[in-house]
């Protein structure tokens, strides 16, 4: 007897809600053994990180806090990743919106209303992280350079020049050495909900809809569509796949630099240290375990971002390390990977061998999944 | 100092600096052959780094540290395999686990396997390492002494080029592997089990780059920190590019990697009027100009030198 795959005739509906849910358990599961070996009660340190993270309406303020930044690079990213463009560049997107909507609002202070501070600063940070996409896009789209390594090593160039302003030139002269910039003016504050949750949060949702609107009821959608599923036809349609690229990589970079505009008008209020935690990064997680679906991608942002204030939470009561947010996060894809293959195959038991395990002399085209 | 001093000197780091980017890009060759593409190499790097300096903290010994950081690249490498070849999951996105993974759990165990009287942080320990033996008479000879001034790990890399370069072009074993890569299906009708081979080289990487992020912890920055790495794993799938798949012409790129560290250093001892940052950006930048002009060669030698199959599952049940 032996055991194996058959492609379905349809991808499953079912596996494709089941899979991210038994992943996200399974990681649990995973996350229990570790925190076993490391001495600690892997119940009462759930539900630490549960009360950290959803037990009140401040502490769930904090779980949006991380979720917003995760929101809207995730859906940056997942646009990206629909188009099969592999954009892991959403963290220096993010850090240079950061940086460009900082110096829209301390020195553009002054010289343009300040009514318009905050709105120009927000648009400066989303032109910032489209440009900051539109590198590695504009390389793959007309050159043909790989874009996983550009994108990746723009995040270091972005991280070391926002570094280099808060330490250098930008730095407050009355910080105490702080390494970071002066406060920004008031009105270029981003007005929070409640706590620290800001109107991030509505532009996410905003994002989120505009999204979802765009890849399934506009002609443009649809192409960016056929470019992911099958270059070739897209081609054969005409459809003009290196300015689709591009296009979809400045709206996919516009997003994360959104992400950074907000972090340092909505949280920090300047610019400083602490900016590139790491959100882009996970917000390949997001984009993968929300199946590039706009509005799942809200959804597992706020599951992820309870994953790393329950983190810091584990830190602060059981002394453990905060990592062990990330480590629970890096754990989700791989049951998630694995599970995959069944939205598309399943398995089937074959009673007995088949008579000869000769595989024919000819190779046979087509028997290898194209991607 | 001389000139001659200056070059010997700057040469000397850059061979130091190279090493583990040299064990990790000959062990993602072997990997890209065999048709598998792994992204994860960043946090097995990490991975590697961390679990090896421990070893070495807390017994002393330094080849039982070497071979932990092997095992811990092999078994993730072994569960990119599984994701990848058994489970044919996406090459990227399992790449990309594997690395988000390997950071996350070796920055926690960065700060929970140090001794309590450290809050169980390993960063700021001191412990083992290796340190440079010099080859008597060889190493005073101008310019080729620098060869002859370098840790055990560096020596053994001078044996491991040719061996690898040896084993991929003119053994059996070494054809089988690159018709794998070229097309799995014509290697699975000569009778070779793709499979396998997929596993073997894949774990094969793994546990040569869990020796690079050894050399990391262990020789070239000897300690723990928190993102040691600083995306080596990432600029060593560019180098594998930049070697066109041949680990013969892995030094290239470790080397030109190896002397902008070098170059770096010697700057800033000197103290340049450059801010850090900017020198700092020097590799990643480097990286980029790396792949711009590879791509652009060869699209005009018309020379390709990607595996066939990279990145592609191999699906037998759909003949």
């Amino acid at each position: 007897m032996r055991i194996v795959f058959e492609k379905r005739q349809s991808i499953s509906r079912q596996a494709l809600i089941l899979v991210p849910v038994i992943s996200f358990l399974v990681s649990l599961l995973l996350g229990a053994i570790l925190l076993l070996i490391s001495g600690a009660n892997p119940l009462t340190t759930y539900a630490a990180m549960a009360r950290g993270t959803f037990g009140s309406v401040y502490s769930l303020s904090e779980t949006l806090v991380k979720a917003i930044p995760l929101m809207l690079t995730g859906l940056g990213v997942s646009i990206a990743f629909r188009m099969q463009f592999w954009n892991i560049g959403a963290e220096g997107q993010l850090v240079l919106g950061g940086v460009a909507a900082a110096w829209a609002a301390l020195f553009l202070n002054g010289v343009i209303p300040d009514a318009l501070l905050l709105p120009v600063a927000i648009l400066v940070g989303m032109l910032a992280g489209a440009f900051w996409a539109g590198v590695p896009a504009g390389l793959k789209a007309y050159l043909g350079v790989d874009e996983t390594l550009t994108s990746l090593m723009l995040n270091y160039v972005a991280i070391l020049l926002a570094s280099h302003l808060y330490y250098g030139p930008w730095r407050d002269p009355q910080g105490y050495g702080f390494p970071g910039t002066a406060q920004f003016p008031a009105a270029a504050w981003l007005p929070r909900l409640w706590g620290r949750a800001h109107w991030g949060l509505i532009f996410a949702v905003i994002a989120a809809a505009l999204l979802w609107f765009i890849l399934n009821r506009t002609r443009w959608g649809f192409e960016l569509k056929i470019i992911g599923e099958n270059k070739t036809a897209a081609h054969y349609l005409g459809i003009n796949i290196a300015r689709n690229v591009l296009l979809a990589l400045l709206l996919s970079g516009a997003l994360s630099g959104l992400a950074g505009a907000c972090e340092v008008t909505g949280i920090s209020r300047r610019l400083q240290q602490g900016l590139s935690i790491g959100y882009g990064y996970t917000a390949i997680i997001v984009a993968w375990m929300a199946q590039l679906n706009s509005f799942a991608v809200l959804f597992v942002a706020v599951l992820m971002g309870a994953l790393l204030v329950g983190g810091d939470q584990v830190q602060m009561m059981m002394r453990l390390p905060a990592s062990m947010g990330l480590v629970l996060q890096g754990m989700i894809l791989f049951p998630m990977l694995a599970g995959s293959l069944f939205t598309e195959y399943r398995l089937r038991l074959i009673r007995r061998e088949p008579a000869t395990e000769t595989p024919p002399a000819t190779p046979v085209p087509g028997a290898e999944v194209q991607s | 100092m001389s000139v001659f001093a200056l070059i010997s000197s700057i040469l000397t780091i850059t061979l130091r600096a190279g090493t583990s980017l040299i064990y990790a890009t000959v062990g993602e060759i072997y990997t890209e052959r065999s048709g598998i593409l792994n992204l994860g190499l960043e946090g097995m790097m990490l991975m590697g780094a961390v679990t090896a300096f421990a070893t070495a903290f807390y017994t002393g010994s330094l080849w039982l540290a070497l071979l932990v950081a092997v095992i811990v690249g092999g078994l993730l490498a072994a569960l990119h395999a599984f994701l990848c070849v058994t489970m044919r999951a996406n090459q990227v996105v399992s790449g990309l686990s594997i690395t988000l993974f390997g950071s996350g759990l070796a920055s926690f165990l960065g700060q929970r396997l140090g001794p309590a009287s450290n809050n169980y942080f390993l960063v700021g320990m001191v412990g083992p390492k290796f340190t440079p033996i010099p080859i008597p008479f060889l190493n005073s000879l101008p310019l080729i002494g620098a060869f002859f001034n370098q840790d055990i790990l560096t020596y053994i890399v001078y044996l491991l080029m040719p061996l690898a370069w040896f084993y991929l072009y003119k053994t059996r074993a070494g054809l089988s592997l690159r018709a794998v890569g070229e097309s799995p299906q014509t290697a699975d009708a000569m009778g070779i089990d793709v499979v396998r081979t997929r596993y073997l080289y894949t774990i094969l990487g793994g546990m040569l780059t869990g020796l690079g992020g050894a050399h990391l912890s262990l020789a070239y920055t000897p300690g723990w920190t928190e993102n040691l790495t600083g995306g080596r794993g990432w600029i060593v799938i560019a180098l594998v590019i930049f070697a066109m798949w041949n680990p013969g012409r892995a030094v290239l790129g470790a080397v030109l990697f190896g002397g902008i560290n070098a170059v770096q250093f010697r700057l800033q001892a000197a103290g340049t009027a450059i801010p850090a940052a900017f020198l700092n950006m020097l590799p990643y930048l480097t990286t980029i100009l790396v792949l711009v002009v590879m791509t652009w060669w060869e699209a005009l030698s018309k020379r390709i030198g990607a595996p066939a199959a990279l990145g592609k599952a191999y699906m037998r049940e759909e003949k």
